[in-house]
Parts: C-alpha cells; structure tokens; sequence
C-alpha cells in the first residue's frame, strides 16, 4: 500500500514552492560562504547538513494527517508552554541566561516551536468554537490568555523580538477567526495610551534601542552602529552589488552580526538591489501559495493554521528586513532560511510542512464537518 | 457584521485574509522601495561611507628638521623613541594585557594607575601610551608577543633632543603636543597624531613652519578593530628642514658654564654682521624635560623660582642699564658742542635743585674730563654735563643704538624696554619731566631700562659705527647696513675711553683684562640699583646693595664689552642679576668669555679651575651643614638624656659584664 501510495502523495506536493525553499536555502548557503572570506568553515558546511536534514523532516511532516495537528494541537501547546516555564524557572534558579536545550544539530528553543503552536492551538479553538460565540466577549479571554501566557513568559526572558512574533500570529489567528474589529479598535488604542507607561518600564538598554532606531545617527558608534552600518552595507551595493566574496562591510567585520541577524546586508553588498529583490520575491512566492491554501481550505481550521502559519513566515521575514534597512528596532529576529542558525530554519521548515500537509488534505472534512453543523 | 451562517463566516474569513494578504503585499512593496531608495538613489553616499570605513589613511609624521649653529654643529636633533601603544577598544582583557606587558617591561604602580585612568577618560578609539623611551631589547621583546596582545601598537617614532640641554633652552624653547585649542584652529590630522610635536617657544616655534616638513600618508585597508589587512597606497613624508643659527655652539656651551649659578645674561654679537653668537639665559629650564611634557608641579615650582627659569632674560629680562649708559650720555654731551676736555670737579656729590645727587665714589673724583669720566665712572659728571645736553638729546642718541626698540629676530616675546624723553613722560605719566630725573638718566638709572641684546646691539654699534642688527639666521638676504649718523671722530673718543675702563691702571674693570697676548678688551661697567637709596640708608653708611641685603636688593651687575680695541670684532653685554658689581662678577665673566673667543684652551683652563673651586666650596657647605646637623641632634640627645636622667638614675645599675681579652 505504502508502494503505491508514495508516487501519489509525492506527486501532490507543491514542488515549486519545495524549490523556491530550496533556492533561497542555496543562495543563503553561498552567501555564509562569502561572509566567511569564502570558506566552507565555519558556517556553510554546518548549514548545508541542518538544511538537508531539516528539509527531510519537512517533508516527513508534510506527510502528517491533518487529523493529527487538530488532535494535538492542544496537548502540543500545553507541553511547550510547560517546556518555556522549565527553561525560565532553570535558567532563573542557576543556568544564567541559558533559555534552549542542547540537542547537538541544533540548540532547541521552546519559545520557537510557540511561534506555531499558539496558530495550531487557536486554529482548533476556533475550529470548534459554535458560531454564535464568536463575536462573543466570553469567548474571547480563552485565545488572549492562550496568547497572554506564553507572550509573558518569552519577554521575561527577555526576548522582545520573539514575543512580538507570537503576540502578531495570535493577533492575526483572531482577526481572521471574525472577533469583532472594535476589539481590535479599542485594543489599538489602549496599547497607543500605554506606550509611554511601557516606555518607562523599558530597561534603560532597550529604550536606546528604541532611541537609535528613531535617530540612528545620534550614536553611530555605540547603540546605532549596527543599523547605520547595515544601511551602509546595503546602499553600497548599488543595483548589482559588489559582486560575490567582494563585500567590504562584511569581510572587515564592519557589519555586525554579519552571518546571522545582518545577513541579508552581507548579501544585498554583494548582490545588490537583485540579490535583495531576489529574495523577497521567493518570499512572495512562498506567502502567496500559504494564502492561497488557506482561501481554498475547506474547513476552519485548515483555512486559519494555513494562513496563520503564513503570517508566521511573513513576520519573520518582515521583521528582519525592516530591522536591517532601518526602518525597525534592532530585535534579533533571523532572516529564516538565509541567516545561519537552526533554531529559525528549523521553524519555519516544520511550517513549511505543516502547511503542505494541511495543502494536501485542505478539501477533506474532519470530525463531523466541525462547528459548521452546529 | 453578524455571523449567522457558515457562508457569512467564509466572507468574514476571505475578506479579512484578503486584508492581510493586501497589507502583507504592501510591506513587500514598501520593503523593495525602500531598499531602491537606500542601493540606488542613495547609492553615492554609501559607497563613500564604506569606502570611508575600509580605507584608513594613517599619517606619516614628518622628521623633524634640525637646528644646528653656525659650524654645522646640532643643537636640536631626532632620536629615536620605542615607544608602545594601546587602543582600548580593541583590548579584549586589560588587565590580563597589562599583566602580559608588565612581564616584559616594568610598569610602576603609578604607571598602571595612569593608564586605566588614560582607558576611562579617553574615547576607545584613542590610542593610550603605556611606555615611551623603551630600550631596544624590550621593545623588541614586546614585538615578539604582539599576536597576544591585541590593541597593543609598538610604534617607532623620535623625540626631540636637545645635546647642551639648559644651555639651549631660552633660544631654542622647545617642542610639545599641540593644544586642543591649536587642533580646533587648525583641524590639521597631524595635531591629534600620538607623538606628533610642534614648536612651543623660542626657535622651534618662530621657525616651527620650515622645521615641521609636510606629512605623508599611508593608504590601507583596514578591519572594524583597526587591523591593517594590506596596504594600498604610500606618500612618503617631506622631512623638515635644517634650520641653521648664527650661534656658536661650543661659546654657548662655554659661557653656561662660566655662568655657574648665577641668575644672568650673556649676549655676545658680531660687530659687522650683527650675527648673535651667544645669547644665553640662566638659569634655564632643560628643554629635554620639557619636550617630554612636564607636571604642573615642576611648572609651578619653576615659575615660582625667584631666579626665572622661564623668562628668557636676554629679550624679555628689562635692566637699568647704570652705567653702561654713561657712553650715550657722552655721545650726546659732545652732541650738544661740549669739548671732550670740559671738566668739572666731582667732590662725591653734587646738589641740583635743593637735592644732593651722590657719586658711587663717596670721597670724589676730583678734576674728571669726558674721558676719566667714563673710565672711572663718575657720576658726577654725566650730573653736570648731562643735565646741559638734555634728555630728549640724550634720548635721541641712545636711540640711534638700538635702545627702546624691538628688533627683528626669530623669538616668541621680546620687550622694548624704556628710553625715556619729555614726550615720553607726558604720555605715560601725564606730567611735565622735571630737570631732576635727566641726571638720575644721564647715569642710566631713573626710567631708563634695556634688554641685554639691545645693550649688545648699543655696544656693537659704538664699535663699529654701523648700524647693524641683531641675526639669528644664518645665510639668506639681508639688508644692507648703514652708517650710524654719529661723529667718528666722538665714536672713537668713547672707544678709547672705552678701553681705558679695562686697559688703563685708573679704569674700573682693571681685572677684566684679557689675557690672551696682542687682544685688548673695551668695556664699560654698571652697577643697577634695583632699590631707590633712601637718606637714612646713607646716614646708616656701609653697602647698600651688597652681600649685607637680601639677594633679591642687591644691584645687579651688568658689564658692555668689544675686542680687539683696534679693530673691534665681537660685542657682548653681561647681566648678572643681583651681581652686586659690575666689575667684580660681571667683567671677569665677559673676560673670560672674550678670552674664549681668541683662546679657547686658555680661557677653558680659567674655567676648569673656576669650578674646581666652586666644587670645593660645595663640598665644604655640605660638610658644614652635615657638622651643623649633627652638633643639633647631640645637642637634642644630650637634653632628651638629662631630662629622662632623675628616673634612670633611681634604677639600680647593671653589674659590668667581666670584660675577657682586653686588658694587659
């Protein structure tokens, strides 16, 4: 049966989507090569293995019944929350600021794999949730305290770009799930009262953060550095860059950061405006396909995790552009894909997975049809 | 919206995930804008910023010219300075960095108290100096560990020496960093280059343009933490250039021996070219410390020391010229139609307008013509006939050689000093000069007051009768020099008078006769009050300006001099501050200067025995003093003994140890 079944379920996967993934991996693979004064060591070599071996494990997960993501979508959630209180609680009690687990390939971070399950677990909320409580106030505090929890725990640790990230999908899942827009009118309007409150409670190292990004010039060689140096790297590019293993920014260590966080400067140096159009587009592609699942799901939970898991991708990919172009704050988000590490890569794999499983079975009904017979 | 049935929930849905599909597309849009705007309109500046960061353009400090005196002798050279060097920023553990150096060179406590000082105050980029003036074997020593040390930076570099240290110190000044205010003025690179150093005073700042050079540049391509990875581009430097005096080394070197410790002036000139030989100010500061940059405390300490150190006396130092001044006074007397056989009685004083005007001589000269006059200097004379020629005569002349005028030469300050006239004193003091002051001006006292080098450009210009300036500079144009508009038949009469102060048995400087066969020495010599003599201190009786006073009341001794009598070649002027007489310390001093002039060897045997004897003298007050002290403190332990003497007395005494061996 599995003879048989294979070829097909093969021959459903979206392979131009499996190969935009695979060409930016590609491109960012070369461009660590470059950053290393074109060297496979230290960091192509090691990404290249963790891009193999994750891009098999999504293609395992692509496999995945849907049924399972709906079914532990809960139990998934409830255990990494779990997970993010035990690596706050260690690292409080005598780790120092040690927030991951040590798996060898990869240094595991709870707080990724909550960038996903708070989509999954709102996803099956929402799925069940009987239509005539959706616009209702009840039911709305289970998804914020579902959002609240782990937002709360990521910045205590501190990781403000991370928190963010889960703070904009759990947003997201409840713009799309239909929760009346005057709650989000009047939640815009609450958080725009209590900015400068939150600004005082800043630690004095994140409000210059917030200061350097408003005028990165004020410091350029303390706070600001990194932006104005990326800016730098950037323009300097010109339309085709200076051509590869040429960057003069990221070779005498101008540019901070230059492999991780920054590498999207290392790259448009090099390859120019192209290099960076380049990307965006593959990004475009690969957002254009999740919505397009997700408008052509055929229940709410395959229509909310595919979108949701999109949105997942565009912050990342949004919020690291910004950063390095200098129109956000300095937050450490990677570029997913390009930047080196496997934390990222290995997120925004599994949701690449998850979205084609989800791709594959979206017109299937489950259990019972959901809250649509209700 | 209400959601009432399922297909109202799918609009819902579409439509709000078509709103985020739409803003999602917008932040792409707004994201591929902006990076258009920063890579191609804004392209230009960037460029420049990256190349402004990966190319570093490090200065080459241009050598320093030298200064050497008229045979081609240095008086200011380049030595060279291993010196080291730390960039904070790029230090990953001070502390372990200075505990590495420290193994190779020795750093002090205060040494390392500086340097973290140095890291706190200083920006990071800014390099902190950790040694200077390292010896060979330890600079290279630390080149051998540099891969360990990051941010440190062994540079080759030079200081400024001075070879006759103090000797040189006023006319050459010396050299220093450059003040913030100069970098600001200026915004030159080359004044916030570590080690960089410009002229501070004397020659090295008057000729700090011509001795500084053009720097050079070296182009490279450097890292974020200042890592030259290769070199692009070099401009060498253009060294500065040699600076060539009219000095004589081995004379300036001599007479700052001869002067010992005294607080004193010695000027000595060229009488046809004006070419100073010598011009020397003791005592002086060591522009080898200086040049080092030295602490407020030793500035404070030599600015509060009663014998100047950092006044250039020769320029800045204004004198009452006494008697050394009674020549321009005959000048004008024979200017005025007086013969030069008029004479007067000198009985010792001489009463003017209800006033006694003393002669340094209490008992009189007797008969004195112009001639006995000068030789024997007597006041009296200069009263009478001086008051008849009149000040604004006598001012006139002392003008015409060189008194009252600044000159120009290549030094940071000079004074013009006063020569008095009626004009003068109604400008300066708003009142009408009474006929009383010509005769306190006729013997140089009173208002009158001069620099050592214009009483050496006065003494230059009697001997030659040519008005010739003072030079510094070797070599390039000058102007021509004229005739002084003076009598020669008068010139030569003061000439002989001149001599006969030194050469005849009845002239004051009788000990300052040269010792060199066929070379006669003409001078003239003056005794300045520094004080005004009061009735009561004559009716005291006794000196009044010498060893009994304090130094700083004593007169002070100036002595004016040219040789060969014939056919003068050299003019030189000596001050002695608080000399107390000018024919006593000033004159052997110019004679034995002047001697050097002819023989050296003589005049250097003079000298070796002077300071044997000044050795001697040392060593006898030390030793005195050490008896003192020690006659003090047996004294205190004599009285210490007897006061504590009652209780120990009371003590039962120790029995005496049986002594063994000793008797016999």
């Amino acid at each position: 049966m599995l003879n048989t079944a294979l070829p097909d379920k093969l021959r459903l996967l979206p392979w131009t989507v499996i190969f935009v993934i695979v060409a930016i991996g590609g491109f960012g693979i070369s461009i660590l090569y470059s950053a290393a004064g074109g060297s496979l060591q230290p960091w192509a070599a090691t990404q290249s293995i963790r891009f193999g071996v994750l891009l098999i494990a999504m293609l395992a997960v692509a496999q995945i019944d849907i049924e399972v993501w709906i079914r532990y979508a809960y139990p998934l959630y409830g255990v990494i929350l779990v997970l993010l209180a035990v690596v706050e609680a260690v690292g409080f009690v005598g780790m120092g600021a040690q927030r991951w687990i040590d798996l060898g390939i990869i240094r595991l971070q709870p707080s990724e794999f909550m960038k996903l399950a708070i989509i999954l677990a709102l996803a099956r909320y929402y799925h069940f949730l009987p239509r005539a409580f959706i616009e209702s106030p009840r039911a709305l505090w289970p998804p914020v305290l579902l959002i609240g929890v782990p937002m709360a725990l990521v910045m205590a640790q501190p990781d403000l770009g991370t928190s963010l990230m889960i703070a904009f999908g759990g947003v997201a899942m409840l713009f799309l799930a239909g929760v009346r827009l005057r709650w989000f009118i009047g939640a815009g309007i609450a958080i725009a009262a209590a900015l400068p409150i939150v600004y005082n409670s800043l630690r004095p190292y994140q409000q210059k953060r917030v200061l350097t990004f408003i005028d990165p010039e004020a410091d350029p060689l303390g706070a600001g550095y990194h932006i104005t140096q990326s800016k730098i790297a950037i323009g300097s590019g010109g339309m085709f860059g200076k051509g590869f293993l040429n960057g003069t920014q990221s070779h005498l260590e101008y540019l901070p950061e230059k492999h991780t966080d920054f590498i999207f400067a290392t790259m448009a140096e090099e390859w120019g405006l192209m290099g960076g159009l380049s990307i965006l587009a593959g990004f475009a592609v690969i957002i254009g396909w999740g919505i397009g699942v997700s408008l052509t799901g055929r229940t709410q939970f395959a229509k909310l995790a595919a979108m949701g898991l999109t949105c997942t991708v565009f912050f990342y990919v949004m919020i690291n552009t910004l950063m390095v172009m200098g129109l956000a704050p300095v937050v450490g988000i990677p570029l997913p894909l390009v930047s080196y590490g496997g934390s990222a890569m290995m997120t925004v794999l599994l949701t690449m997975g998850i979205l084609m499983s989800i791709a594959r079975q979206r017109h299937r009904q489950m259990l019972g049809g959901g809250p649509a017979s209700l | 919206m209400t959601i009432r049935s399922e297909s109202d929930r799918e609009q819902l849905f579409s439509r709000r995930a078509l709103f985020i599909g739409a803003a999602q597309g917008g932040i792409g849009l707004l994201l591929a804008g902006r990076m258009a705007y920063l890579s191609v309109f804004e392209q230009e500046k960037y460029k420049l910023l990256a190349e402004d960061n990966r190319v570093s353009v490090r200065l080459i400090p241009p050598r320093r010219g030298w200064i050497v005196d008229r045979n081609g002798k240095p008086l200011a050279l380049n030595r060279p300075d291993y010196r080291l060097e730390m960039v904070a920023e790029q230090v990953d553990d001070l502390d372990a960095t200075l505990a590495e150096i420290g193994r190779v060179i020795t750093l002090s406590p205060e040494d390392v108290e500086r340097i973290r000082a140095d890291v706190k105050r200083l920006p990071g980029y800014v390099p902190v100096e950790l040694a200077k003036d390292m010896p060979w074997d330890q600079f290279a020593a630390v080149n051998v560990r540099l891969p360990d040390l990051p941010g440190v930076q062994p540079i080759r570099g030079f200081a400024r020496y001075y070879p006759d240290g103090a000797g040189v110190g006023h006319l050459l000044g010396y050299v220093g960093s450059p003040t913030r205010e100069q970098f600001l003025e200026t915004k030159d690179p080359l004044y916030v280059f570590p080690g960089f150093r410009l002229g501070k005073d004397g020659i090295e700042k008057m000729l700090d343009d011509p001795l500084r050079g053009r720097a050079g540049a070296r182009r490279s391509e450097v890292n974020a933490r200042g890592r030259i990875i290769r070199d692009l581009q070099t401009v060498d430097d253009t060294p500065g250039a040699t600076v060539t005096l009219t000095v004589d080394r081995d004379l300036q070197a001599y007479a700052a021996r001869r002067l010992g410790e005294e607080s004193a002036s010695v000027v000595v000139m060229d009488c046809w070219t004006g070419d100073v030989l010598c011009q020397l100010s003791m005592p002086a500061f060591d522009p080898n410390a200086f040049s080092d940059g030295i602490s407020h405390k030793e500035w404070d300490t030599l600015n509060a020391d009663e014998r100047h150190p950092l006044i250039n006396k020769s320029v800045q130092g204004i004198y009452p010229p006494g008697s050394t001044f009674k020549m321009m006074t005959a000048l004008a007397i024979l200017d005025a139609g007086f013969k030069p056989e008029d004479g007067c009685h000198c009985s010792g004083r001489y009463y003017f307008g209800g006033h006694a005007f003393h002669c340094h001589k209490r008992g009189g000269h007797g008969g004195v013509s112009l001639s006995s006059g000068i030789f024997q200097s007597c006041d009296t004379y200069f009263y009478h006939f001086g008051r008849q020629a009149g000040i604004d005569r006598i001012a006139a002349t002392a003008r015409k050689f060189g008194l009252g005028q600044e000159f120009d030469i290549p030094v940071p300050t000079q004074r013009s000093g006063i020569v008095p006239d009626q004009a003068w004193k109604i400008e300066r003091y708003g009142q009408k000069w009474l006929p009383g002051e010509t005769l306190s001006c006729a013997i140089g006292q009173g208002y009158n007051a001069a620099t050592p080098l214009q009483l050496a450009v006065m003494t230059a210009r009697l001997a030659s009768g040519r008005e010739i300036q003072p030079q510094l500079l070797l070599g390039g144009k000058r102007r021509p020099v004229g005739t002084l508009d003076v009598p020669p038949e008068h010139l030569a009469l003061i000439r002989q008078a001149m001599a006969d102060v030194v050469n005849s048995p009845r002239g004051t400087a009788g000990r300052s006769r040269l010792p060199v066969a066929g070379v006669q020495m003409a001078g003239k010599t003056g005794t300045a009050q520094v004080r005004r003599i009061t009735a009561a201190d004559r009716r005291r009786g006794g000196k009044f300006g010498g060893l009994g006073v304090p130094w700083k009341q004593r007169d002070h001794a100036l002595f004016v001099a040219f040789a060969p009598v014939e056919a003068p070649r050299y003019a030189m002027s000596i001050i002695v501050e608080h000399g107390i007489s000018g024919s006593g310390t000033a004159g052997p001093i110019a004679r034995d200067i002047m001697t050097y002039l002819f023989a050296p060897d003589v005049a250097m045997r003079a000298l070796e025995k002077l300071e044997a004897g000044w050795a001697a003298k040392k060593a006898k007050e030390l030793a005195d003093a050490q008896y003192r002290a020690a006659l003090a403190a047996r004294a205190a332990a004599e009285a210490a003994a007897a006061a504590a003497a009652p209780t120990t007395a009371a003590a039962p005494l120790p029995t005496p140890l049986p002594t063994a061996g000793t008797g016999a």
